[in-house]
């Protein structure tokens, strides 16, 4: 086993040179993919007009790299880097590899308010309700995320907080509001019906700067914070008696770990929708990639951005005109890759 | 040296076994009795029994005898199934969250009856649920194909509950993108996705009849297997179980009963999720009292909240998924706070 430790400010890591490698991996393919998804499109562009677009203000091209692609590429990657890295956190402190933002009423809250909004406003979409035009369909989202976190949090909650306990209660909930959801897409429009569906499917259409900055600061304010608390996550997979011996104090730093796990999900949802599988299957992969005892955290995050940006390249350009949510490939290409290195493992 | 010595179980704890499952059946008859009683049109029990035993063509006896019954049959039929298959699911992927849909069943029959609409034009319901049964067993025959590959004794729990996510979230995916394109699968699909055991025919009960006792006769054979299982692969081998063999006929046994039920009422696999954790604290941990006590608590729940669900919103009527979800939830919170839950 390759490791080294890392020391800052007396605090200590021990850095696996293989999780080094696929983050960095993961870095270079990223950026590859962004430059590929700059040049495809409905205007097939080259290098060179990429280039120009970009930094040339007068171009024509300009409005096409920096009003349409950057931002919706942008959107992509770090909304999958955030919906992968919350998913490690939390399969880290359930211990369980089925555990997803989704069991923490996040990403499905979101989709009852969302439905909800969508249904309640009619055909006349915007035009007839108040409420939906002046917040959007992203605050409502955020506020279904959070409020079906705070659902969630709220029930596991007894003289602590245990991992197990969260997971059920989290399940409890989250079929309470996919059943809702459910509910209520048989009672709208069935042209409600398709555009509710597209956005619980997670989408990247039409996403502008306002849905990359949001995402950008999460991950900015809470990718350090996770880093940091990476050491109380290594020790929270042993038993609960286990992390008092050694000396973590437990509560503060799952709790805080939940936190940020719910907060990134609860944005990068408000942004895309809730992406199938990305947070599920990104910290597997990532976990087998680098070979680790549990969810690596910076490595599954980029395996996240990556899987999500392949995905939205191939859901705008395999059936162009058509353009398919990118939660629908997200689960069509990750779910093979994912048994692929199931049953690698078993060899 | 006494006979007390030899036999390790008082008396007492197989009387109370029977007991609760005597309570258990007598909770099935009272929703059996009020699923055929209540409804749109509230049919006096007097006349219900007129109805099934001397049926002479009033509108009661059509009422009670090609609307309620079937739906009722069908209501005890899926719980019982439904139950059985989630407590089995959980004892061999010693997972508390796994439910009998774990296997791809729910998203292989929801794959295979939107396609089917959109591929064959199948339009009637009793089609559906054939290509709804198809799906759900090809998709859990190459989910269980999936967590064997490479590996002797047969899958692994993580590795099956794995495929089974994975095989899901693929065929979800291929459904979505199907409904996005056909307005009339998304029409088919939305309300067969809520769940639902009304307006099937008798002629859906026989269709799934097969299946579902089948599948109930192999979930029996498996208990003894399950138990020396849930010792870990080890004991259980040098108990003399043969585990390859013991985990088939538990997953064939899981994907019969999730397959049938799930095709013929929409996802509800819910309900298998939940009940095993109402039945557990009852019977602990010997699976051949678990699986019939969560069989039993599955049926009675299913028609209770069918029940609920006729009378609650007036003219219309909430679909049973919802109804269950709604009453099945909250229960299981407060079970899940009170008690220190049970490891698996």
């Amino acid at each position: 086993m390759t490791t080294f430790p890392l020391r800052v400010a007396g605090l200590s890591w021990q850095v696996r040179l293989r999780g080094v490698a696929v983050t960095l991996g993961g870095l270079v393919l990223l950026g590859l993919l962004m430059a590929l998804n700059m040049r495809i499109g409905d205007i097939r562009m080259s290098v060179a007009e990429v280039l120009g677009g970009t930094f040339d203000v007068n171009s024509a091209n300009h409005f096409v790299i920096m009003e349409l692609r950057l931002p919706r590429a942008l959107t992509g990657a770090l909304v999958g880097a955030a919906l992968a890295l919350s998913g490690a956190i939390i399969q880290s402190i359930a211990r369980n590899p089925l555990a997803s933002p989704e069991i923490l009423g996040v990403t499905t809250g979101a989709s009852v308010t969302v439905v909800a909004g969508v249904v309640a406003s009619g055909s006349a979409y915007g035009g007839v309700s108040g409420l939906l035009s002046t917040l959007g369909i992203p605050a409502l989202a955020l506020l279904g995320g959070l409020g079906g976190a705070a659902i969630v949090y709220a029930l596991a909650w007894r003289r602590g907080l245990d991992g197990y306990r969260l997971v059920l209660v989290g399940i409890g909930v989250a079929a309470v509001f996919t059943n809702v959801k459910y509910w209520l897409l048989t009672i709208g429009d069935v042209n409600d019906t398709g555009r509710a569906m597209v956005w619980i499917s997670g989408s990247l259409n039409g996403r502008g700067w306002e849905h990359v900055v949001p995402v950008a600061l999460a991950l900015a304010v809470l990718v350090p914070l996770t880093l940091l608390g990476t050491r109380s996550l290594d020790a929270l997979r042993f038993g609960d008696d286990t992390v008092t011996a050694l000396g973590v104090r437990m509560n503060p730093a799952r709790a805080l770990m939940i936190l940020a796990a719910v907060l990134l999900a609860a944005v990068a949802t408000a942004s895309a929708g809730p992406i199938a599988f990305v947070a599920l299957a990104a910290p597997q992969i990532a976990l087998r990639l680098t070979r680790s005892g549990q969810p690596p955290l910076l490595s599954s995050a980029m395996v996240g951005a990556v899987l999500t940006a392949v995905a939205d390249l191939i859901a705008r350009t395999v059936f162009s005109p058509i353009e398919l949510p990118v939660g629908v490939v997200t689960a069509v290409l990750g779910a093979p890759y994912l048994i692929h290195l199931i049953w690698k493992a078993r060899k | 040296m006494t006979a007390t010595a030899v036999t390790p179980r008082p008396h007492g704890v197989q009387h109370r076994r029977l007991s609760v499952l005597l309570v258990l059946l007598g909770a099935v008859l009272i929703g059996v009795v009020l699923s055929i009683t209540i409804g749109a049109k509230s049919v006096p029990p007097a006349d219900a029994w007129h109805a099934l035993t001397t049926p002479s063509g009033t509108e009661n006896d059509i009422v009670i005898r090609s609307l309620r019954v079937p739906r009722t049959v069908l209501g005890v039929l899926a719980g019982l199934a439904l139950g059985v298959a989630g407590a089995l699911m959980q004892g061999h992927t010693r997972n508390p969250l796994a439910d009998p849909g774990l296997l791809g069943v729910t998203q292989g029959a929801a794959f295979a009856m939107v396609a089917s609409i959109i591929l064959l034009g199948a339009s009637s319901l009793l089609a559906y649920i054939w290509f709804g049964l198809a799906g759900a067993l090809i998709a859990s025959v190459g989910v269980f194909a999936l967590g064997m590959v490479g590996g002797r004794g047969g899958p692994t729990p993580v590795t099956l509950a794995l495929a089974g996510t994975a095989v899901s979230a693929f065929l979800y995916a291929l459904t979505s993108a199907i409904v996005l394109l056909d307005e009339q699968a998304m029409d088919v699909f939305r309300f067969w996705q809520a769940g639902s055991i009304a307006a099937r025919g008798s002629d859906v009960v026989w269709q799934v009849l097969p299946f579902i006792l089948a599948g109930l006769l192999l979930a029996m054979v498996n208990a003894p297997g399950l138990n020396a299982l849930s010792l870990g692969e080890d004991v259980a081998r040098s108990l003399g179980q043969n585990i390859a063999l013991t985990r088939t006929v538990g997953v064939t046994a899981v994907t019969l009963l999730s397959g049938a039920s799930v095709a013929a009422c929409g996802s509800l696999a819910f309900v298998g999720l939940i009940v095993p954790h109402l039945a557990r604290p009852l019977s602990g941990t010997d699976h051949r009292w678990l699986l019939p006590y969560s069989g039993l608590i599955g049926a009675a729940l299913l028609l209770l909240a069918d029940v609920i669900g006729r009378v609650v919103a007036p003219p219309g009527e909430l679909e049973v998924g919802v109804v269950l979800a709604l009453l099945g939830a909250p229960f299981f919170v407060v079970l899940v706070r009170r008690r220190k839950p049970v490891r698996l």
